[in-house]
């Protein structure tokens, strides 16, 4: 579903990341792991080209992301993303938040988002913040209704950019809940995290990145009982 | 020597400089500011588009008009443009012209610093929903700078009702030509040019007063 190959990005001088190739097939969870600045933000929002790589091709679905042709926002309509500091409208409602790009991009009737929205929300469990504001909402809620509007354009792939990093501690579990439930129904998932408890439980597969390239991957059982690179070693041993 | 303040002279010229003057000013200024957050708003984003000629052209402009004084940018639409382009001058249409083009200019900044602070985050979810890059200025971005862009609005409001003041050089008869006429007639100077300035400070005050009291409502429905 998902192809990287030979993916460089450079930022100035700075390579962020070098050749780093992989395959994310359907229905399948990755977790990609790693020290801070070993490029697995950037790698995943290279997925949506909120990064344009510097060389490299990423198809996805059969289109190239890097192709000068593709329209890049047809792409994103199938690609959802969830960011580390949420990123809801403030101006907007939940109800607003979770509607405008099926209403705009979508061209779906402004009823029939609304149903679409109302549905999301009770899968979140915020059925009843339809009408506040982010502002008025926990850590934990906001995380969810991002997962919400990013789910109300229904894509096919979800990247999660560190969700649960900007939280406070009692508001993780809400949140890793909604995703594994969103991996139950077979939702194919990119999820950048630090939270190695869901690498483990939800994951279906583990990359672990240091400086800008896949140093090792693996199946969850693989990656935590039997690590094979040093660095992957070290990393582990200092986190687990 | 005292000098002897007449208050009849005072309410004699009164309803001149308020109902023929005073009313002007602010609609020369309503229309400026008006004319001006539309160029604005427009050269805000060509000042931030990618386009290369557009971002020249936006900062050619606002160097322009903020680097060169007013009263000269006046003569110029005035007297200068219509020799070049051989047409007669609207003393009217070239003051708003004027007001408008210079406000503009302002307007831009206060747009673009508002559009800057904006968190690059509300960009990138626009964008990672599938919105093109002008949907997402439309709908998330540029509600949230107009927001922020309305307190330094109103001081630029402020700053262009007392400049309008400029225009009574190409002979607009706003208030602060009300007065000089009146002066011409009849030299009662500090009785005339004091109310001048006090018609000028109820403008400006009140004018401060409705930007407080629009900031407090927006505040209140603050949703930060």
């Amino acid at each position: 579903m998902i192809i990287v190959k030979n993916l460089y990005k450079n930022f100035g001088s700075l390579q962020v990341l070098k050749n780093v190739n992989a395959r994310i097939k359907e229905q399948e969870v990755v977790v990609v792991i790693g020290p801070s600045g070993s490029g697995k933000s950037t790698f995943l929002r290279c997925l949506n080209l909120l990064e344009t790589p510097t060389s490299g091709e990423i198809i996805i679905n059969g289109i190239s992301l890097t192709d000068k042709n593709t329209n890049i926002n047809r792409v994103r309509e199938e690609v959802g993303m969830v960011f580390q500091r949420f990123n809801l409208f403030p101006h907007m409602t939940v109800l607003r938040n979770v509607t405008l790009a099926p209403v705009k991009v979508k061209k779906m009737s402004q009823q029939e988002a609304e149903d679409l929205c109302l549905g999301l929300l009770a899968k979140v469990g915020l059925s009843d913040k339809a009408h506040v504001y982010p502002s008025q909402l926990s850590g934990g809620q906001m995380q969810r209704v991002a997962i919400a509007r990013a789910l109300a354009m229904k894509p096919k792939v979800m990247l999660f950019d560190e969700p649960t990093s900007a939280l406070d501690p009692e508001m993780v579990g809400e949140v890793l809940a909604v995703m594994k439930d969103l991996a139950e129904e077979g939702m194919t998932m990119v999820v950048v995290t630090h939270e190695m408890g869901f690498a483990r439980e939800v994951g279906d597969r583990v990359i672990f990145m240091d400086e800008g390239m896949i140093v090792e991957e693996g199946s969850p059982q693989e990656m935590f009982l039997s690590p094979q690179n040093e660095r992957t070693k070290s990393f582990l041993s200092k986190i687990l | 020597m005292v000098y002897e303040w007449q208050w009849d002279f005072v309410w004699q010229i009164l309803p001149q400089l308020v109902f023929k003057g005073a009313v002007l000013t602010v609609e020369l200024t309503t229309l400026g500011v008006l004319i001006g957050t539309v160029i604005g708003l427009f050269t805000a984003l060509f000042r931030l588009s990618r386009i290369k000629p557009l971002q020249w052209l936006a900062a050619a402009y606002t160097d322009f008009f903020r680097g060169t004084p007013l009263l000269v940018q006046i003569m110029i639409i005035q007297y200068a443009l219509p020799v070049v382009f051989g047409y007669v001058p609207n003393v009217w249409i070239n003051a708003v012209a004027a007001l408008g083009i210079n406000s503009g200019a302002y307007v831009a900044e206060i747009f673009r610093a508002g559009i800057q602070s904006i968190d690059r985050g509300q960009m990138e979810a626009a964008r990672s929903l599938g919105m093109t890059y002008s949907q997402a200025m439309r709908y998330v971005i540029l509600p949230q700078a107009f927001k922020i862009s309305i307190p330094p609005l109103g001081n630029e409001f402020i700053a262009l009702l007392k400049d309008s003041s400029l225009v009574s050089v190409i002979g607009m008869q706003e208030l602060m030509n009300t007065g000089k006429l009146i002066v011409g007639a009849r030299p009662r100077v500090l009785e005339t040019y004091l109310t001048v300035a006090i018609i000028y400070l109820i403008m400006t005050m009140s004018i401060s007063r409705l930007v407080a009291f629009g900031e407090r409502r927006l505040a209140a429905g603050d949703h930060r």
